[in-house]
């Protein structure tokens, strides 16, 4: 049961995790209509500049905070060389043109700080853990990023449904022409989402940083899943994505965790063990057809799309 | 098509003819790796024409198609690694099973369009990845080594690298053949119809639905020959052949060298390949050249090398 109550924060941990990347996927996409494959760049991008900088400072908090900043720059200043010029294209120019930038960043990286990976040690005040129930303990880091996470999430809410800017963004996303026409500045607009997808992103990069190693193509694998949470919560839709996000961190971790068992219920102990990690990596991508076959929109279609 | 001069296809003509004489050029010079170098090309140009079919005339933006390779070469594979080796078991059931998966996967996301698409394919082919990573007794993520070429009837023998390349470069132009009959035939205009206005199409009593699902299957069919062939060539199978920055690759194939006409895969894909040679050869670090110049082609050069060589035809006819 302990282990049970674990595997589900853990899941309850990756899926806000996901969450990050996938709002910042969904907001680009219903706002600007931009598949942006680069996102898990920035992702990566968040990951190596909080290394370096926490090196540097020495503080992990302290190099956190300015790999925030610099991939919010790193996002901006993608979007005002090449993403501006894309608005409006066919989806196919986007896939391209960032499958390229995906390209270009990743051997900038290599150039910058070598093929071997990095790692971004955790601060002792954060490297223990913290009994949350009688019996039951838990890391505090990764609670803490179940902390942070969540309060980006209510501020991403409180952002885009309770401030002006929020309603501009949102307007933007059903009418571009028409807010601009209002005299919005829609260019400084569209720079400051794309900006602030690229941070969420970073800072999901930065966040698994110290779980995982840093390396060169992290973003890719993790920017599948985004994809396919966007897919099921309904593109453009940040409703959508963190309903989605939370199931899918949940199913996979929880597949992992106990799909052998199961299996060994119905198959024998050999079948179960080598079916297994096939299966249960299968899952999501199952849920997506499962949903894709019931609301082909998604579960919460952004209106106006 | 028209009985008047076409640069476009003059080009494809020649660099087919160049193929043809690549042998020769290699027998003269003795540089093997040029034989390497271009049968891989060949093979991939088989994928690109492949994909060109839904997506330069279908329409249809699937980022999966990578999967195809990987699923084609894995038949092959793991038939060989199980002592199969005949060619003529191993290759009908790498199209078989291709198939299969471009019907399953096809019927799924065709009930999707525009960005969905993209991503359920997309999705769906990283799902066949990881299935295939997770195949421990086929090496999972290291791959598979194939101990012994597909066989088949005696004078031809897929080892002999000169034999193996003819094979490919026939199948290139018969699977541009395919393509070109089918796109021009009533079927091929209702795909095109399709893309153009589907709404239209299904309005005057067209199933396109049912028209899509099956030229969809035809592409990932013709992909899974690309990926016996591959299997062939590299000895070897593992992940890394359908995992999704494969698919961009094969995409970027098909923009580069223009979509929705016949020889542009073949422009693209010799242009693209070539050039990370070359660049390969300039730098250690050549994808930060080449990720650039593709967002340049996107934005400067839309209609691919293809586009280019019509300019290059209307410039010189009109003066």
């Amino acid at each position: 049961m302990t282990l049970f109550i674990e595997q589900c924060l853990n899941g309850l941990q990756f899926g806000l995790l996901l969450f990050m990347l996938a709002a910042g996927l969904t907001l680009v996409f219903g706002i600007m209509d931009l598949v942006n494959l680069a996102h898990g760049s920035l992702y990566m991008l968040g990951a190596y500049f909080a290394a370096t900088f926490a090196a540097w400072t020495g503080s992990f908090v302290l190099g956190a905070v300015m790999a925030l900043g610099a991939t919010l720059l790193v996002g901006m200043a993608v979007e005002v060389i090449a993403m501006r010029r894309l608005y409006g294209r066919d989806h196919l120019d986007h896939v391209l043109a960032t499958f390229g930038l995906i390209l270009f960043f990743d051997e900038l990286v290599r150039l910058i700080w070598g093929a071997g990976g990095m790692s971004l040690p955790l601060p002792s005040w954060l490297n223990t853990s913290i009994r949350i129930l009688p019996g039951v303990d838990y890391s505090a880091y990764k609670l803490s990023i179940i902390v942070v996470s969540l309060v980006v999430a209510a501020f991403l809410y409180w952002l885009v449904m309770r401030t002006r800017i929020g309603m501009l963004i949102r307007a933007g996303a059903s009418n571009r022409e028409m807010v601009g026409a209002l005299g919005v500045n829609i260019k400084l607009l569209f720079t400051l989402v794309f900006g602030l997808g690229a941070a969420l992103a970073g800072l999901a990069g930065l966040m698994q940083a110290p779980i995982l190693t840093v390396q060169i193509g992290m973003g890719e694998n993790i920017l599948i899943l985004a994809f396919v949470i966007t897919v099921i919560g309904g593109i453009g839709s940040i409703r959508g994505a963190f309903v989605a996000a939370i199931m899918v961190g949940l199913i996979d971790t929880l597949g992992r965790a106990y799909f052998t068992d199961l299996l060994r219920l119905a198959f024998s102990k050999e079948t179960a063990a080598t079916a297994a990690p096939a299966l249960s990596s299968m899952l999501i991508y199952l849920l997506m057809a499962i949903v894709l076959v019931m609301r082909p929109e998604g579960l919460f279609p952004a209106s106006g799309k | 098509m028209t009985a008047k001069f076409n640069l476009n296809t003059a080009v494809g003509v020649a660099i087919l003819i160049a193929l043809l004489l690549l042998p020769l050029y290699v027998e003269l010079t003795g540089s093997r790796f040029l034989l390497t170098l271009f049968t891989r090309i060949v093979i991939l140009s088989i994928a690109a024409v492949s994909l060109n079919l839904i997506l330069g005339y279908g329409g249809m933006m699937s980022f999966g198609h990578a999967a195809y390779l990987g699923i084609g070469g894995y038949a092959v594979g793991i038939l060989a690694f199980e002592g199969i080796t005949s060619g003529f078991v191993q290759w009908p059931i790498a199209l078989l099973v291709s198939a299969l998966f471009a019907l399953v996967i096809g019927a799924l996301s065709l009930r999707t369009r525009g960005v969905y698409f993209i991503m359920i394919t997309l999705a769906f082919a990283q799902m066949a990845y990881y299935i295939v990573a997770g195949l421990a007794r086929y090496g999972g993520d290291d791959g598979l080594t194939i101990e012994k070429r597909s066989q088949f009837f005696q004078p031809l023998n897929l080892s002999n690298k000169t034999q193996f390349y003819y094979l490919c470069v026939t199948l290139l132009v018969a699977s541009m053949y395919l393509v070109w009959r089918i796109v021009n035939s009533r079927f091929g205009m209702t795909i095109q119809g399709a893309r153009s206005n589907d709404t239209r199409m299904r309005a005057i009593g067209f199933p396109t639905y049912r028209y899509k699902l099956v030229c969809f299957v035809i592409a990932g069919t013709l992909c899974g020959l690309a990926g016996a062939l591959l299997a062939n060539h590299t000895d070897f199978v593992s992940p890394a052949m359908m995992y999704w920055t494969r698919s961009g690759d094969l995409i970027i194939m098909v923009v580069l060298g223009g979509m929705g006409s016949i020889f542009g895969p073949l422009f693209g894909a010799v242009a693209l390949l070539v050039l990370e040679e070359v660049l390969s050869g300039i730098t250690e670090y050549w994808q930060i050249i080449l990720g650039p110049l593709l967002l340049l082609v996107v934005l400067f050069a839309r209609g691919g090398i293809d586009g280019l060589l019509g300019k290059v035809r209307r410039k010189v006819q009109h003066g």
